[in-house]
């Protein structure tokens, strides 16, 4: 295993809530080694800036292991940074070199208020998910789990689909600030499994209305989210969700 | 005396009759009840979700941005069922004896045996939500084995499982959201307990985003606030995993039990330098397939790849033939700790073993040509086929192996060790799952109930979502039945307006130290002293040691700790603050705990007592009990026991040979 040590500049957004403006501030960040996570150079950071009196950043996270999709962070102008497939906290400092400049931003979109510095409220996709992101089945009137044989490419694609960590990098990455990739995801989950039949047209309309209800804005089609994706959640979800929607604005009664 | 409210009659019969006979609240009744659940992992969203559905006011809590986030989100490998899809010889009592077995005999028969019962129904309420299992081509669900079992009964979604069983749980609550069942707040952190009468009735909460407290109502108070291995600093838990809501019980009166059996997982990703935050767990699955070794010659200069078979020592197939690489977790990682400390870890840090796939690379890739009708198939084409199956079975793990240390494991073998990974102590509480302080239930990892001395793994998915699906909708409606007649106490009462006095003053006084040294700083000496001394052995030296360290951490925390920012703001530093006082304080219980317990037993290895080569050595004859702790003052505790009855099965040294 290498150990290389380097110096960095951070360019880091600064904003004390969501009523002030913010600003960019520059700090130097000196012997990092290359094994540390994006996150745990951000602690060094901060645990310098406590020690001197200075307030530390702040940013979400929580698992750092890139599932609970708490994390966020706009690196260098890429959601979750500069590495295919990942989150921010699974982003390690091999990725950069000495001497580097990494400019560090929240997720910027209306439908995201910033909290403070860093970190946002991403509320509006658990109002998304209300609107009808479930199978109504209340507890106890479930039936045998093998009494209801599922083709297993349907289960591998609705699998596929629900590993989504809802961090919101697809809304990052979007010029529209669309949450297409996230709401087709959740959609195609439960379109894809029998489970979801019965609910299939009232819950793709209605979860549509509330993302346009939150401000998100249309999708641009050039597969931004996709790229962005830590989960690798494909744009195909998309097309799926276009068509449920189609189907159901066609047939609904 | 303690009473566990365990039901008469025969183990297979309690909880049957139990639901026959147990009190019912109408639901004209039930909806003007409020009920408070805290967190929302496994245990929480399924019990606010549940409680929702039959007509309660719930007020959910959560600290994290949203329910969805929940540290049971991370659970990779799977959950366990007496399902017997399989035919390979599983029940119920087989599950329950397993469970019984592996926690080492320190937990208790009637719950074991409800959990085990129930576990059937939680992967049918899963499917019907729409949880995607792994399934088999002819569309039915596929199982697994994992450590301490001989059947094959864990169900598993690749290895994102416990993300797929949240996610199924978070719907139904957002679904009783949307309902108006329940009311969600997130990003909020509860900081007492209020009680009144002697009951629990409601709770002081603070408001993260703008510091402010909040006052909240209700009939009862469920606490599903996870474990306490972040007292360890370095774990594979979440950052914001925490006691502190189970601790403000304990200091409101509940008792916390066996807080000294805490778990250390054998296959985490080892530690890498000091900026190290958390560790990463590589799940307990990848035992099934993958072969745990070292190297044989202390002097070993060798690539892993090139040592040859006869050079390795493959200890846990060595040591364990029956159970081999899947001996239970407590097990696997004292087995691999003392390879290391007799000088055979690999690695730069030596506090190391292999575990390798090359073996099983190569099994996959037999079986492909054979199901595939291949011929005349090359070494190099068999070894491509084998690394696509281990690839679609466990691709997610290796791949943020390979993100973490830079490593590809298809190509040499992962280097694991132990860390820190579950607490099977916790929140005292009865049959119920209520404490010992009326109205104040735990549920999921927070109680201490099912697991013993040490849990198998995949069964804290099963817990959680047992407590919360299936036993707290009947023992809440038993106990909440004789309320119907009391009003709802306004948080105007005196003991609202007092507990939140005590909570504002103790985060005045936090803030008012204006110290030297971070809260972070701190975290870590603690996490040192408990991880050095009530780690994976223990000793009644150390642990004495241990407890003036803790004491004196204590001090230094409360005069020196420096907290930037403002209290009515939006201030992490504060958050953690409040979190690593009250680590400190569970940190010298942990260890009071393991001082007073002079045996080994699972995740509890007291080096005094051993058998000649090695294994836990247990003392039914003075520690078949509980130890659950009252507080009773600044260091002090007193111990209460509960004797734990074994009328079914008869408790043996456990043998996985």
């Amino acid at each position: 295993m290498s150990h290389n040590n380097m110096n960095l500049k951070l360019k880091v957004w600064r904003q004390k809530n969501a009523n002030t403006t913010g600003a960019f501030v520059k700090y130097d960040v000196n012997d990092i080694s290359d094994e540390m996570s994006f996150l745990e150079m951000l602690d060094v950071l901060n645990e310098k800036l406590i020690v001197t009196g200075e307030e530390p950043i702040a940013f979400d996270h929580d698992c750092r292991e890139g599932i609970c999709g708490m994390c966020s962070l706009y690196i260098d102008g890429k959601p979750h940074g500069p590495w295919q497939a990942n989150t921010t906290c699974q982003l390690h400092m091999r990725a950069f070199k000495d001497g580097d400049t990494i400019t560090i931003e929240p997720w910027r979109s209306n439908a995201f208020p910033i909290v403070k510095d860093l970190t946002v409220d991403r509320g509006a996709f658990d109002r998304i998910i209300q609107a009808g992101g479930y199978v109504s089945v209340n507890t106890g009137n479930a039936v045998d789990g093998n009494s209801l044989p599922i083709n297993k490419d349907d289960a591998d694609a609705s699998f596929a689909a629900a590993m989504c960590i809802g961090c919101g990098a697809c809304v990052a990455a979007c010029k529209n600030s669309s949450a297409m990739l996230f709401l087709s995801a959740k959609v195609s989950h439960l379109a894809l499994l029998p489970q979801g039949e019965p609910e299939r047209k009232s819950r793709v309309l209605n979860m549509v209305a509330q993302m346009d209800k939150e401000g998100f804005g249309s999708c641009t089609n050039t597969g931004a989210c996709e790229a962005a994706c830590p989960k690798e959640i494909s744009i195909a979800n998309i097309a799926r969700l276009n068509k449920e929607y189609l189907r159901a604005g066609l047939t609904a009664e | 005396m303690l009473n566990s409210k365990i039901p008469a009659g025969n183990l297979d019969d309690k909880w049957v009759d139990y639901k026959g006979h147990c009190k019912l609240v109408n639901p004209a009744n039930k909806r003007k009840m409020e009920v408070i659940v805290v967190g929302t992992g496994l245990a929480g969203a399924s019990a606010a979700a549940s409680l929702g559905e039959l007509g309660y006011k719930v007020k959910a809590f959560c600290f994290q941005d949203s329910p969805r986030r929940a540290h049971s989100i991370a659970a990779q490998g799977g959950i366990n069922a007496a399902k017997n899809y399989q035919n390979d010889g599983d029940s119920v009592f087989r599950l329950f004896y397993d469970t019984i077995k592996g926690g080492d005999y320190r937990s208790r028969e009637a719950n074991v045996h409800r959990l085990a019962e129930v576990s059937s129904n939680i992967i049918d309420q899963c499917v019907a939500q729409g949880v995607p299992f792994a399934r088999e081509y002819g569309g039915l669900l596929s199982n697994r084995s994992f450590g301490g079992t001989q059947v094959q009964r864990t169900f598993y979604a690749a290895g994102q499982t416990g993300q797929q069983l949240l996610i199924g749980a978070y719907q139904a609550l957002e679904r009783q959201v949307a309902l108006g069942n329940v009311t969600m707040h997130t990003r909020h952190e509860m900081l007492d307990v209020v009680k009144i009468d002697g009951k629990a009735k409601g709770i002081i909460a603070r408001n993260l985003i703008t510091g402010e407290l909040e006052k909240h109502f209700g009939y009862a108070v469920i606490l599903c606030t996870g474990g306490y291995g972040n007292v360890f600093y370095l774990s594979t838990n979440a950052m914001g995993s925490n006691v502190t809501a189970a601790w403000k019980a304990h200091k409101q009166g509940a008792y916390f039990a066996n807080p000294c059996f805490t778990q250390i997982h054998p296959t985490c990703i080892p530690v890498s330098g000091d900026h190290q935050s958390k560790l990463t767990l590589m799940s307990e699955s990848l035992r099934n397939d993958g072969r745990i070794w070292v190297p044989k010659n202390l002097e070993e200069k060798r690539k892993a790849n090139e040592i040859p078979e006869e050079d390795r020592d493959y200890f846990l197939e060595r040591r364990y033939p029956a159970f081999g690489n899947l001996v239970p977790r407590d097990v696997a990682s004292r087995a691999a700790k003392e390879r290391c400390d007799a000088g055979h870890g690999v690695g730069t840090s030596k506090q190391a073993v292999y575990l390798d796939y090359a073996a099983a690379i190569q099994r996959y890739g037999k079986i492909e040509v054979s199901k595939q009708g291949l011929s005349n198939v090359s070494a190099d084409e068999i070894t491509a086929l084998g690394k696509e199956v281990v690839k679609e079975k466990y691709g997610n793990l290796f791949n943020m192996y390979a993100k973490i240390t830079g490593e590809n494991p298809y190509e040499v073998p992962m280097r694991i060790y132990p860390a820190v990974h579950y607490t099977m102590g916790g929140l005292w509480v009865d049959y119920e799952l209520q404490t010992n302080v009326p109205g104040l239930y735990a549920l999921g990892e927070a109680n201490f109930s099912d697991h013993g001395a040490n849990r198998l793994g995949a069964s804290a998915l099963m817990q959680g979502l047992a407590d919360g699906y299936f036993v707290i909708p009947y023992t809440l409606g038993n106990n909440l039945a004789d309320e119907i007649y009391n009003t709802p106490i306004p948080t105007t009462h005196p003991a609202f307006e007092a507990a939140e006095k005590a909570v504002a003053e103790r985060i005045q006084t936090l803030k008012n130290i204006n110290g030297k040294q971070s809260v972070e700083s701190f975290h870590k000496r603690l996490g040192k002293i408990i991880w050095n001394e009530c780690g994976m052995s223990r000793s009644e030296a150390g642990l004495k040691k241990a407890i003036a360290d803790v004491q004196a951490l204590k001090k230094e925390f409360w005069s020196d700790v420096r907290i930037p920012g403002e209290i009515n703001e939006y201030n992490p530093e504060l958050d953690k603050a409040n979190r690593v006082a009250d680590f400190i304080e569970l940190g010298e219980l942990m260890c009071v705990d393991a001082l007073n317990r002079n045996e080994s037993c699972g995740g509890h290895f007291r080096e005094e007592y051993q058998t000649p080569d090695g294994e836990a050595l247990r003392d039914d004859e003075n520690f078949m009990y509980v130890a659950a702790w009252e507080t009773t003052g600044e260091h002090q505790w007193q111990l209460h026991k509960e004797e734990l009855k074994y009328e079914v099965i008869k408790p043996s040294q456990r043998n996985y040979k």
